[in-house]
């Protein structure tokens, strides 16, 4: 074989890339992705200079923190700033599980987050379902109207609503002595009863607000379905249970996903702001417990008990969506 | 729903609608408690009885309430911050989901993945406030509007919307001699009004009711903001604001109770005044939510 025989492809054009020729195959590689990148990063440059101050400003405040976390394996002094600060490793981590103060209130937190899951989660799906079986469009409108008015105030407004209305000589204690239950109890100073109030406040003011999606995904739901079911003389319940929960199943397991990365800061809002000294120890959760390192000047051991937190919410969320994905790959976050 | 009318369902629907009307009405009890005590004379607040509506209203409370100088000052600074915020909030949102909606755009996938990374693992608070103080922002509205004016979940959003404006459009107004920032402004924005709008009626929302973040950025009462001075006044009863409004200027005796019964209301009244109207908006926003990509 001569050289004249071989395929002249192979030779002239290498890789068809700039130039298409000898020179340009000695281009290919890094060099030429780079060259590449920087052609891509020149015809996009007004959009670039467009992204910059939001993308700034983003991961300032969104990666930044993440970089401070650090202080959380070291002994921080605003003196010394984070480099300079003294590095302890798992010496705060340590103390959190040592200190009866944050063990009681990774408590309390576990203890809210089953009862948030067992009540504040299912209340807007059963109120979506009532609604749902409603007849009457005008009343089904208002009433939804009214129920979503809660979720557009602070947890500030709603917790002086219920500062007022549950006061020894407030509403609640008023209109049962309407009804001949004579109390004077101060609702929100029982440490006893704390964990039940901000349950149902919390329910008070998310469910309306909550049960939008529901009824989104109930709406959608093809009537035909439901004809055949009663053609077939599927019951009321029957029709629930097998045509209504089915269907909005991938609805429910979303916005559980949704809310499991929340998993140890649920409810902040509401219990700070229900919280009185006298219910702190039941009320505690570690969201509070953090915002008390803050006041108490404790920088690391605070962003010790945030991390905790933020790691275990991420792990949650992980697993969970891995655990839906095994069940169903069409469904899950990602 | 279509079903067999029988008496069973009969029995349901009534039950229903039964059990629906009092959740409405035991769910709206404490708003009129509420209202009701902040109409009533001293006298009658203190009255047992169920308080639905005074029988002898008086506007005394919100007048002490109005008087009272330091209200005006927070309601002016939380309408600034307000207005200022969404204002910032829209500008720093399009001007990232923009560029993230071109399919071309260098590093899309990597910048989408730091985006929904941040949605899982935050920093937490001590670390963010770390940030905000030695980025000299305490004390300023700075430290109420910048932390949260990129979110990510609504940039996302955004994103979702601008990617479906045809690049061809884009393109052609390129032809035109269009810079990428005029073209954002006059074309694609005014195209997304649905979204924005809902996006910028939830920003509104967000900071009219930011308390938080005033709490522990803000150190100035001169600087603080309506939901603050709310929760000082009625829940841990700081009682150096309740002194202004019960000075004697008026010889109007009111009593704490129908007070703060007042202010809530003065607090509640903007969001109170526009849900009406602008109700439709935040559901579709939700429908706007639940398409993200």
């Amino acid at each position: 074989m001569r050289l004249g025989d071989m395929p002249t492809d192979k030779l002239s054009t290498g890789v068809r890339d700039s130039g298409g020729t000898f020179a340009g195959k000695a281009r290919s590689g890094i060099a030429r992705r780079a060259s590449d990148q920087l052609r891509a990063y020149k015809a996009h440059k007004e959009l670039i200079l467009i992204l910059l101050p939001g993308l700034i400003v983003f991961l300032v405040f969104a990666y930044g923190p993440m970089y401070g976390l650090v202080i959380a394996f070291k002994d921080y002094r605003v003196v010394d700033g984070i480099w300079g600060s003294k590095w302890v490793g798992l010496e705060n981590f340590r103390y959190l599980f040592d200190s009866p103060e944050f063990l009681n209130a990774f408590k309390n937190d576990l203890i809210f987050v089953v009862l948030k899951y067992l009540f504040e989660f299912p209340a807007p799906i059963v109120l979506a379902l009532l609604l749902n079986e409603l007849r009457f469009l005008l009343f089904k409108r208002v009433f939804q109207t009214v129920s979503y008015l809660p979720h557009f105030f602070s947890w500030v407004v709603m917790a002086s609503i219920l500062f007022m209305f549950l006061a020894s000589d407030g509403g609640l204690n008023q209109f049962l002595g309407a009804i001949g239950i004579h109390t004077d109890n101060s609702w929100l100073l029982d440490p006893g009863k704390f964990k039940g109030i901000v349950v149902i406040g919390s329910i008070w003011k998310s469910v309306g607000w909550g049960s939008i999606i529901y009824l989104a995904a109930l709406s959608a739901i093809d009537p035909g379905l439901y004809e055949a079911a009663a053609v077939d003389g599927a019951g009321r319940w029957h029709r629930v249970r097998h045509i209504t929960l089915p269907s909005i199943m991938p609805v429910v397991i979303i916005m559980l996903l949704l809310s499991i990365g929340q998993f140890l800061s649920v409810g902040f809002d509401e219990i700070y702001n229900l919280m009185t000294p006298t219910t702190e120890p039941t009320g505690d959760i570690i969201a509070t417990y953090t915002l008390r390192r803050l006041f108490g000047l404790d920088y690391s051991v605070g962003a010790a008990s945030g991390l905790f937190t933020s790691a275990i919410g991420l792990t949650m969320v992980v697993i969970s969506n891995r655990i839906v994905k095994w069940y169903d790959s069409d469904q899950g976050l990602w | 729903m279509i079903g067999r009318r029988n008496k069973g369902e009969l029995l349901f629907d009534i039950f229903n609608v039964l059990f629906l009307i009092s959740l409405g009405l035991v769910t709206l009890y404490p708003f009129v408690y509420n209202l009701s005590i902040s109409l009533s004379t001293p006298g009658e607040a203190n009255q047992l009885g169920l308080h639905i509506f005074p029988h002898q209203p008086t506007l005394d409370s919100y007048g002490k309430v109005a008087r009272s100088p330091d209200i005006l000052l927070y309601y002016w600074n939380t309408i600034k911050l307000t207005v200022i915020g969404t204002i910032v909030n829209i500008a720093l949102l399009s001007s990232v989901a923009y560029p993230l909606s071109r399919r071309t755009f260098p590093h899309r996938k990597f910048l989408t993945f730091l985006l929904v990374f941040s949605m899982l693992f935050s920093g937490g608070l001590i670390p963010t406030y770390l940030i905000v103080k030695n980025l000299h922002l305490l004390n300023t509205i700075w430290a109420l509007i910048l932390p949260v004016a990129v979110s990510a979940f609504n940039v996302i959003i955004l994103r979702n919307f601008y990617q479906s404006i045809p690049q061809e459009l884009i393109d052609s107004a390129k032809v035109d001699g269009a810079s990428e920032l005029r073209i954002l402004v006059r074309i694609v924005m005014p195209l997304s009004v649905p979204a924005l709008a809902v996006i910028a009626l939830w920003s509104a929302v967000g900071y009219w009711n930011t308390w938080f973040s005033a709490l522990i950025y803000i150190k100035d009462a001169s600087k603080q903001v309506l939901q603050v001075f709310l929760r000082q006044t009625v829940i841990t009863q700081d009682n150096s604001f309740i002194g202004n409004m019960l000075s004697t200027q008026h010889q109007i005796v009111v009593t704490p109770e129908t007070l703060k019964a007042a202010t809530i209301l003065f607090v509640m009244f903007p969001i109170l005044l526009m849900y009406p109207f602008v109700q439709r908006y935040f559901v579709k926003g939700v429908m706007l939510g639940s398409i993200k990509g």
